[in-house]
């Protein structure tokens, strides 16, 4: 009999050696299609999960799937909870993932988690579970304090990464850090930026001392200037710094003897923190602007010419989170002095103004985009906005990636032609070929999501607010955006025709959100009947849904695909759609 | 659309005669134009392509301008130095004057210019200044009321904080400013 040379036939460590150089996802569930015996290599060799909506699968079944995994990374809320318009209680919850990967993946070493309710508990679990655990990054995350810390600080002998970032801590005692044990050395990432209340400053001091690999370091506001330097002095090898306070009653010896620290930080490539910025203390960092590559002044009060000396000093800046105190004087001044930057980002210093109070227009953001060939990823507050200064970045910048553009007023118009802004984002879309993330604002028509389905095939995220007149937008949208996953939608006339179409749609993306829309509660049922895979859940504080017509249109509704069907935690002001739901409802 | 002017209105009939009925029809006819108000739109807040009606103060919307809370907190913090373009304006009081005086703060550009100025407006001497003991070798300590609503010694802070965070001023005098002046503080 022939013997047929068959992928089967190769010894299975040799494929499983040559998967581990597989590392993206989609590879790896590429490779677990291509047969039965592929499926089962992979499935045991696959080391690290990443689930994009804690809710779209169980953790059982991903613990099923995948026996030994030793990275994981959750996301929970929707987006657009980061502006509270998702309520108190929707859920998130991390616990049940980690109560079922604490007997699971006994030798798990990373989690990270966007979004999600952290409880102390849970940090306790977390901490006694996993005997090798190494990586906590908690990112945007709420529902724990620091007692819960402590606990992390204690146990995890072997811990290399503790990232807080932008998370919700609860203020228990500045203690906590005192509970990493003299025994740990392993730190290569510390950032407590967020923790509100002072941490004891001598263990601080102790910890950065014993811990040589200490690479990304990112204090919160009450570590005073003063204490600055002694800090940098025991970690010079820091690649990314976010300093405490950046105020004090520094004596000019003080000063110089903090410039002296920075200078001895020849590694130094990323800057944040700057709360509270007297500008006569910058210089301080000039000695290591010119390798800073990523800085973040977005908490800086300080003025344009301020800012300009700082930003003219750092020619290999990449990155740029400022103020629109920067002004377009400084924006200028930014494209002709840093012309590898990729990434801007300009937050409004008075976004509850009526009167703008600084000289922040389009005109910044053409200049940046004129002189800095490398910008792919634009996040800009302003308070006006031309069709031709949308066009005119469109041209310039074709390689954009992710454009938000945030016009502060709803719905105002070119402010030169009155017109809506649909030609100028149409210029974008059809431009920049390679548009992943675009967040739209002005007054805008139907027109934009037109010209959105047709050219914006690479789009992956839109975010839309106070734009179009009819169900035809929504439409554009859903039928012509290919590569569409997570749409967010709010204050918009889109109501149940264009969804009821385009409910197939639905199944290829992992989330739409719709609040303030025209969708009924009718709608809402026949999609939730209709689609078993996905969850359509509507959010509603205003009592019982049946207390109303069923032609009334929901407060909220959050649409997501899912295996592992109606979820369990939802608060009372959440139902979900389905077959048993509806019964109830009817 | 639109309100009228009783007073301008052109009438038939002599001046001063039943101003009150001519009145009431105007109202009316105001009153019957149908334009939708906030209470009968849609309770989903869309108002549609219709002209919207713009309430005198702006109201906040909800979750707009997108912006992360802990940035939004980070700013109102900084809410008082957005007076920049305006005068800093706060009493000052001296223990046994009898009348209050008002200062521009943005007028002198650091503590030195400021005491000087206060001397010369209460015609008195303050002491000088170290970080450990105060002011000595006067019977004034000049002291100010901060954002938090404590009495502080002018001078510890660096000007710019001092500036954004000082609400009035206060000169103490004899032995609550000697208090003042030991190392109680």
């Amino acid at each position: 009999m022939l013997k047929r040379m068959s992928y089967s036939s190769f010894p299975e460590d040799v494929l499983e050696h040559v998967f581990s150089f597989v590392q993206s996802d989609k590879d790896r569930n590429a490779i677990s299609l291509v047969c039965k015996s592929w499926f089962e290599i992979e499935r045991w060799c696959r080391r690290r999960i990443f689930v994009g909506n804690c809710y779209a699968v169980s953790p059982r079944m991903v613990i099923r799937r995948f026996p030994d995994v030793r990275s994981v990374e959750l996301k929970g809320k929707p987006h657009f909870a980061d502006f509270n318009l998702v309520p108190e209680g929707w859920g998130g919850h991390v616990y049940p993932w980690i109560y079922a990967m604490a007997t699971g993946y006994p030798c798990l070493e990373e989690i990270r988690l966007k979004r999600m309710v952290v409880t102390d508990e849970t940090l306790e679990l977390i901490a006694k579970s996993f005997k090798n655990f190494k990586v906590l990054v908690l990112s945007s995350c709420e529902g724990f304090s620091t007692h819960g810390l402590a606990a992390i600080a204690a146990n995890c002998r072997n811990l290399r990464e503790l990232d807080l970032r932008e998370s919700e801590v609860e203020d228990l005692s500045g203690n906590w850090l005192s509970h990493f044990p003299d025994t740990c050395t392993s730190l290569v990432a510390l950032n407590i930026a967020c923790v509100g209340s002072e941490v004891s400053f001598s263990a601080l001091e102790r910890l950065v001392g014993r811990s040589p690999c200490l690479r990304t370091l990112r204090l919160n506001r009450a570590v005073p200037l003063d204490k600055l330097a002694n800090l940098l002095r025991r970690a010079p090898q820091l690649t990314e710094l976010g300093t405490g306070a950046y105020s004090s009653d520094l004596r000019p010896e003080a000063l110089s003897n903090l410039a002296g620290a920075f200078s001895g930080c020849k590694e130094l490539k990323g800057m944040s923190g700057f709360w509270d910025v007297v500008p006569a203390y910058l210089p301080a960092i000039y000695p290591v602007c010119s390798g800073l590559t990523s800085l973040n002044l977005s908490y800086a009060s300080i003025q344009s010419p301020d800012l300009i000396k700082l930003v003219s000093q750092c020619q290999n800046l990449q990155r740029l989170w400022v103020l629109d105190y920067i002004e377009d004087s400084g924006l200028e001044a930014l494209a002709a002095s840093c012309k590898d930057l990729q990434e801007l980002r300009v937050f409004p210093s008075e976004p509850f103004g009526v009167e703008p109070n600084v000289s922040l227009t389009e005109q910044g953001l053409v200049c940046v985009s004129e002189g800095c060939p490398k910008l792919e990823s634009v996040l800009y507050f302003c308070r006006r906005f031309s069709n031709d200064a949308l066009v005119t970045i469109a041209r310039n910048r074709p390689n954009m990636t992710r454009f938000r553009l945030c016009i502060i007023e709803p719905r105002t118009p070119d402010y030169l032609t009155h017109q809506p802004l649909d030609t100028g984002f149409g210029a974008i879309v059809e431009n920049c070929k390679y548009l992943r993330r675009l967040s739209l604002s002005g007054l805008l028509t139907d027109l934009v999501f037109e010209y959105i389905g047709t050219y914006a095939k690479k789009l992956e995220m839109l975010s839309v607010a106070f734009a179009g007149e009819s169900d035809l937008g929504l439409h554009h949208v859903l039928s012509g955006c290919e590569g569409l996953r997570k749409l967010e939608i709010r204050d918009c006339p889109f109501g149940d025709k264009a969804l009821l179409a385009n409910a197939a749609k639905l199944e290829t993306m992992r989330s739409l959100w719709m609040s303030s829309c025209l969708v009924s509660l009718e709608a809402c049922k026949l999609l939730g009947q209709k689609m078993p895979r996905l969850n359509v859940e509507v959010i509603d504080e205003r009592g019982p849904l049946d207390s109303r017509p069923k032609s009334f249109p929901v407060e909220k509704l959050y649409i997501y695909r899912s295996v592992a069907g109606p979820r369990f935690d939802m608060p009372g002001f959440v139902w979900n759609m389905d077959e048993d739901s509806a019964l109830r409802l009817s | 659309m639109g309100t009228t002017s009783v007073a301008t209105e052109l009438r038939l009939g002599l001046p001063g005669t039943d101003d009150h009925q001519m009145e009431e029809q105007a109202l009316s006819s105001v009153r019957n134009n149908k334009r939708p108000s906030p209470d009968t739109v849609d309770d989903c807040g869309v108002q549609g392509k219709s002209e919207e009606v713009t309430p005198v103060a702006k109201a906040q919307i909800v979750g707009w301008p997108p912006i992360r809370s802990y940035r939004k907190n980070n700013l109102q913090q900084k809410k008082s130095e957005s007076d920049i373009g305006a005068g800093i304006f706060v009493k000052v009081s001296m223990d046994g004057a009898p009348y209050l005086r008002k200062i521009d703060l943005k007028l002198y550009n650091g503590y030195s210019e400021l005491l000087k100025a206060l001397e010369n407006m209460f015609k008195f001497t303050i002491g000088e200044y170290s970080e450990r003991e105060g002011y000595k070798g006067s019977e004034f300590a000049p002291t100010y009321e901060d954002k938090d609503g404590d009495w502080m010694l002018v001078g510890d802070v660096p000007w710019d904080m001092f500036i954004s965070s000082c609400k009035r001023l206060r000169i103490m005098k004899g032995s609550e400013a000697r208090g003042l002046t030991s190392c109680g503080l």
